[in-house]
């Protein structure tokens, strides 16, 4: 009789965490999303289904699965119904790399430590990348294939933005990887525990926002441009596209780009807890609650993601345009130079 | 790299590839191309060289998108039929020009499958060692081979520059 490898099969059912940990962060988010709106705008937001309308995001799942799915007649049948399985896929794919705790035998129940990250690669922060790029053909699929002149707009402008607003992300990513002298984000992290004592008494956690504050902020508007979210979520700006590339969609289709649209916001935060702000470590606190620093650290972006949708107004198209190509790319450019620089002087 | 993982990734570069020739409409073929690329991303993971798969990924998947926008904005046919009596005839000095160069490619194809030898699955650790670190592949290109690199750069600078004189109306 074979004897079962607990750690492989731990590795697996790591799988399936990851997997629905980001479905229900997705109806966290929407549930969360609602009522920060509420506050924003002093309304109290969603408080009928359950206790604090906490139950509100499974009415609206509900409400999705029932609904009936409509599909234009001029529509492109195939590749109507594959782009919002391509949004969804590419959403969720890129997390598999992204660590979120350190080496564990769950308390001395495996044989030997499993890492708590799905893939560990020794190019995870190119696999994000990749992905990221990938994702972008969901959008600009729906868009062409409803076949409506409100969804093709939409499209062609997500495409036009992720293109521009990706060269200033790579180029922060880049000055990242120059510090770290690795594309592993398990290294990246692992090089981010530890504090540094400023002045002999203050201590500073070493987090790479310390040592590239410029690249973190660029890194994070990027991701936001990226992700399609307020002030830049253009593809779906409803004054002018009633909904952008998503018009034609309803039911569970419409649905999977919902879910992607959380699940993006997710993974684009993860990686900047990651490169930016010591990933799964805290100063001073056990490692092996690596997974709750991780969550909070994580909250917080996401809630900036929020807070910023609710406040900020949405950019004109050309100052959308111009703010990624005359402000993002050239500073990200001088601060590549500049981090390669200090490198080289300082190592 | 497992042979079934081999030939599944094979078959499927191979079927879309002939796909993206056998389509009527520039959009499917510019997604299969897409497919086409990722399997053999695929093939290069099961080469141990992750790092190539990325690239071929982010930079072939990635410049088709720029493709794909040709395909909405400049063709606004969504098939690449020729309307009845709009073909122009070609003429025989070019069509025979054609054919010596399609004989010579074919040629030399079959020279290159005669040469082919059929190699046992193996791996070979240390080669795949020596093409996956990232540093290695940046020293190779950048120094030893630096001078096929910019050549490559000024080629597809010149490209780039016909495709603007192309694509402007009034030269």
């Amino acid at each position: 009789m074979p004897t079962i490898d607990s750690a492989l099969v731990f590795q697996i059912s790591l799988i399936l965490v990851v997997f629905f940990a980001l479905q229900i962060s997705a109806a966290v988010l929407v549930y969360l999303e609602r009522k920060i709106a509420g506050w924003a705008q002093q309304r109290v937001g969603p408080n009928r289904v359950g206790p604090l309308g906490l139950l509100q995001p499974l009415a609206d799942i509900v409400k999705l699965i029932f609904k009936e799915e409509l599909r234009p007649k001029a529509a492109d049948t195939w590749l109507f119904y594959l782009a919002p399985i391509l949004s969804a896929t590419t959403a969720f794919a890129a997390f598999a790399v992204i660590p979120f705790g350190p080496p564990t035998t769950l308390f001395g129940l495996l044989d030997r430590p499993v890492p708590l990250q799905v893939a560990d690669l020794n190019v995870a922060v190119l696999v994000v990348f990749a992905i990221t790029s990938m994702g972008v053909y969901g959008i600009v699929l729906a868009g062409w294939a409803s076949n409506s002149k409100y969804s093709l707009l939409g499209g062609l402008r997500s495409s036009a933005q992720m293109i521009s607003y990706e060269l200033a992300y790579g180029m922060s990513l880049a000055s990242v990887l120059v510090i770290a002298n690795t594309l592993s984000l398990r290294d990246i992290v692992d090089q981010q525990a530890g504090v540094w004592w400023v002045a002999g008494f203050l201590p500073v956690p070493q987090w790479y926002v310390f040592l590239a504050p410029v690249a973190c902020f660029i890194f994070f508007v990027a991701g936001i441009a990226e992700t399609n979210r307020a002030p830049f979520d253009f593809p779906e700006a409803e004054q002018e596209l009633v909904a952008g590339y998503h018009t034609e969609y309803s039911s569970m289709s419409f649905a999977l780009f919902f879910l992607a649209e959380y699940v993006n916001m997710v993974t684009a935060s993860a990686v900047t807890v990651s490169l930016f702000l010591g990933g799964f470590y805290m100063p001073f606190l056990p490692d092996w609650l690596g997974p709750l620093w991780f969550l909070m650290k994580l909250a917080v972006l996401l809630f900036i993601y929020i807070w910023l949708r609710w406040t900020l107004p949405r950019y004109r198209y050309d100052q959308l345009m111009d703010f990624g190509w005359k402000r993002l790319l050239p500073i990200s450019i001088v601060n590549l130079l500049v981090t390669a620089a200090g490198v080289l002087y300082w190592s | 790299m497992t042979p079934w993982l081999f030939y599944l990734f094979a078959t499927i570069t191979v079927l879309c590839s002939l796909a993206v020739i056998g389509q009527r409409n520039p959009m499917h073929s510019v997604l299969l191309l897409i497919g086409s690329f990722i399997a053999l991303a695929g093939l290069y993971v099961g080469l141990d060289s992750p790092f190539v798969a990325v690239t071929q990924i982010v930079v072939y998947a990635g410049a088709i998108m720029v493709l794909f926008l040709f395909v909405v904005m400049l063709l606004n046919a969504p098939r690449e039929d020729v309307a009845p009596g709009a073909q122009v005839p070609i003429p025989g000095g070019i069509k025979a020009f054609g054919s010596v160069l399609a004989v010579g490619m074919a040629a030399t194809l079959l020279w290159a499958l005669s040469k082919l030898v059929s190699t046992p699955f193996t791996q070979d650790a240390q080669a795949g060692a020596r093409v996956a670190s990232v540093r290695d592949i940046g020293i190779m290109i950048f120094r030893d081979h630096a001078f096929a690199f910019e050549v490559t750069s000024i080629l597809i600078l010149v490209a780039m520059v016909g495709a603007v004189v192309l694509a402007k109306k009034t030269v």
